[in-house]
């Protein structure tokens, strides 16, 4: 077994009384797709805003390549590679799809922008990552369906050779073609040796994706286990008590 | 690859297909600058009807000196705008500018430039606190710049001094706003300017055909830019002609003034659209939040925006100054700030934040000037031109709202 690029041991996070996060461990591969599921409120956003580098927990260490590394704003997680594509999506309406993607991060020839140099990197990168569905790479965001919004956020996401991605319920608004669509995107990111952390209420995307499912349950992993090695059943009880009969292997 | 709602739209370079891109571009929020550009034509020609002076060369010069300060200000409210901020001192910010730059010259014999320069700093600490109180503290810029509002009135009274007015003689602050360019440096700046102008668009097109993307339709920019250099030589012709009363003073040329707003609109366009900084201003208007999470330094650009707003804000008044020979009590109150704020809106800016151009403050700032300056020589008297101007502004934020809710509808 190859190691995690990314593991989180005995995280810690409280919003003044709320203790979010209780010791919470995580492991990601590159190469795989690790599930984050847990129900609402169990702290799945709140864990990977402590990754971004948007919190800072109050305990626990960040290994990274098994090198224990600080993050203190979301220019440290970006600076190791590590893109968030965030629940409520982070772009901005009122600019094209280039610029969105390049956003805090433009190219610039001295301090003019190279515009010509960005949209053809934009371009190369949604051609490699298969995405057709866009008429224009120049339209605004505004204009967009939330499939394409999602295409353009994940695709941001992945033109700075990332090497981890987190996607936080990314189909949660999306119908059933597109959701099959941001799904294959999923898919092809890890199949690039990228190491993918998706966060998902819905069972079905999980396994049809996932190569590892990681629960929380009130603010504690429950359990980090091979999608191979457990059914539905099993990780909805990991969900919603915590516990869970006996599986084959628990990976950690 | 999975089944997809939107097929892929593959688009010929065909008037047709970039009409319908614009099409799509209205819907998606973004009008462009077509409504201004056309109501002022609309309005120019209405007014050209009804009075014969209107079109003079001599009240065509008048109009572009009296919208200056107007167009200088809106400029620079821009900036606060498309963050979906306002910044209501920006008037007052430039009578004490102004007061600061008569007194340092006419008071304190300060050489020229270096007056500008002290106006141009104390305008940027004045932006500097306005922007720091709205972006550190989080004080609701409406609330920051209504109580700048009086504190600037009340520092430009006790400039002033009560109901007294600072006058200056200096030829060079005098000058910005009332002399012309001879005839011959007319034609060059007219012809260099134009030169300039359609070099950079190709420049633009070709740097695009190299990188191997999409160019704009040649076609379309050729249309664009002849209409461009057809509207704006009828106006080269009228600056050149004769207006003033030979043989005692003659009176001819480009106002000064026109080269000086056209190099603000070029350095600030290119502020905004070359540059991450201006690339900033758009998103964090956009949406705040993104712009957090993307690394971007909010609280620093909104400063940024806020001292950029005042700081321009004391270039107007330098042009209150130079136009009126003097500053009083009120210079930059009364209409002028709502003038200004007017006067982006109508060429497009959203008081949402994150739409807006340089060029709007201009071609709203013609706008607003020609119904002032239009509606004074039909003989209408304040009353019904401040009716008209708000029924203009008010069809303008209209038009961006309704605009915004069709693109949030998609
Ligand atoms: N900024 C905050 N201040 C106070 N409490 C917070 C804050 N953010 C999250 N919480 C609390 O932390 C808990 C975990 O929230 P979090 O958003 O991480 O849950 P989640 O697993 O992502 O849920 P969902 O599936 O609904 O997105 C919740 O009880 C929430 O109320
Ligand atoms: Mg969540």
């Amino acid at each position: 077994m190859t190691d995690p690029i990314l593991s989180l041991k005995g995280i810690n996070k409280s919003f003044g009384p709320v203790h979010v996060l209780r010791g919470v461990d995580f492991d990601a591969y590159p190469g795989e797709v690790t599930a984050l599921v847990g129900d609402n409120g169990a702290g799945k956003s709140t864990l990977i805003k402590c990754i971004a580098g948007i919190y800072t927990p109050e305990s626990g260490d960040i290994f990274f390549n098994n090198e224990k590394v600080t993050i203190h704003g979301p220019r440290d997680s970006t600076a190791l590679g590590i893109e968030i594509v965030y629940q409520d999506l982070a772009l901005c309406d009122n600019l094209d799809i280039v610029h969105n993607m390049f956003l805090g991060r433009e190219v610039k020839q001295g301090f003019i922008l190279n515009e010509a140099n960005m949209e053809a990197l934009a371009r190369q990168t949604l051609d490699g990552l298969s995405v057709r569905t866009v008429k224009s790479i120049r339209q605004t965001v505004a204009s967009l369906s939330g499939g394409q919004r999602q295409t353009v956020a994940i695709a941001r996401a992945v033109l700075w050779n990332s090497k981890v991605v987190i996607l936080d319920e990314p189909t949660a608004a999306l119908g059933v073609a597109q959701t099959e669509q941001v799904l294959n995107l999923v898919r092809r990111l890890a199949d690039k040796g990228l190491a993918v952390i998706l966060i998902s209420h819905n069972l079905n995307d999980v396994f049809e994706v996932a190569d590892n499912i990681s629960a929380l349950y009130l603010g504690q992993m429950a359990g980090q286990v091979k999608k191979k090695e457990v059914t539905t059943s099993q990780v909805i009880e990991l969900i919603t008590t915590g516990k869970s009969t006996p599986f084959s292997g628990v990976r950690s | 690859m999975s089944v997809t709602t939107e097929a892929p739209v593959t688009q010929g370079p065909s008037l047709k297909a970039a009409f319908s891109d614009y099409i799509s571009r209205v819907k998606a929020g973004d009008i462009g600058a077509l409504p201004a550009v056309l109501g002022l034509v609309a309005l120019c020609a209405i007014f050209a009807g009804i009075s014969e002076f209107f079109f003079t060369s001599r009240n065509f010069a008048n109009l572009l000196t009296q919208a200056a300060p107007v167009i200088v200000i809106a400029m620079g409210l821009v900036f606060v705008l498309l963050l979906g901020e306002i910044d209501l001192s920006a008037g007052y910010a430039a009578g004490v500018t102004g007061a600061v730059l008569v007194l340092l010259i006419s008071n304190h014999n300060v050489p020229w430039y270096l007056a500008i320069l002290a106006a141009l700093v104390v305008g940027m600490l004045f932006g500097l606190i306005l922007g720091t109180l709205v972006a550190r503290l989080g004080i609701p810029s409406f609330v920051v710049t209504l109580a700048a509002f009086l504190a600037f009135q009340g520092i430009l009274l006790l400039l002033a001094g009560e109901g007294g007015t600072i006058s200056i003689s200096n030829k060079y602050i005098l000058a910005v706003e009332n002399n012309n360019l001879s005839v011959s440096q007319s034609w060059i700046f007219y012809i260099g300017a134009m030169g300039l102008y359609v070099l950079s668009g190709l420049n633009r097109i070709n740097t695009r055909r190299k990188a191997g993307l999409k160019t704009e339709l040649i076609k379309l920019w050729a249309i664009k830019t002849i209409g461009l250099v057809v509207i704006t030589f009828v106006g080269q012709l009228a600056l050149v002609a004769e207006r003033g009363d030979p043989p005692r003073i003659s009176t001819k040329g480009i106002p000064l003034i026109v080269p000086v707003i056209l190099l603000m609109l070029v350095i600030g366009s290119f502020v905004l659209n070359r540059t991450a900084f201006g690339r900033h201003i758009y998103a964090v208007g956009g949406n705040a939040e993104a712009a957090r999470r993307a690394g971007i330094n909010v609280k620093k650009v909104r400063t940024a925006a806020f001292v950029i707003c005042s700081g321009i804000a004391s270039i107007a008044g330098l042009l209150f100054a130079s136009r009126a020979n003097s500053i009083s009590p009120t210079t930059g109150g009364s209409s002028t700030l709502l003038y200004a704020v007017g006067a982006a809106v109508i060429g497009g800016t959203s008081l949402f934040g994150g739409k807006g151009k340089m060029r709007d403050a201009i071609l709203g700032g013609l706008v607003v000037a020609v119904i002032d300056n239009g509606m004074g020589l039909l003989g209408y008297g304040a009353g019904i031109q401040y009716l008209v101007t708000g029924g203009v502004l008010l069809v303008s934020a209209g038009v961006d709202a309704f605009s915004r809710k069709g693109a949030n509808a998609s």
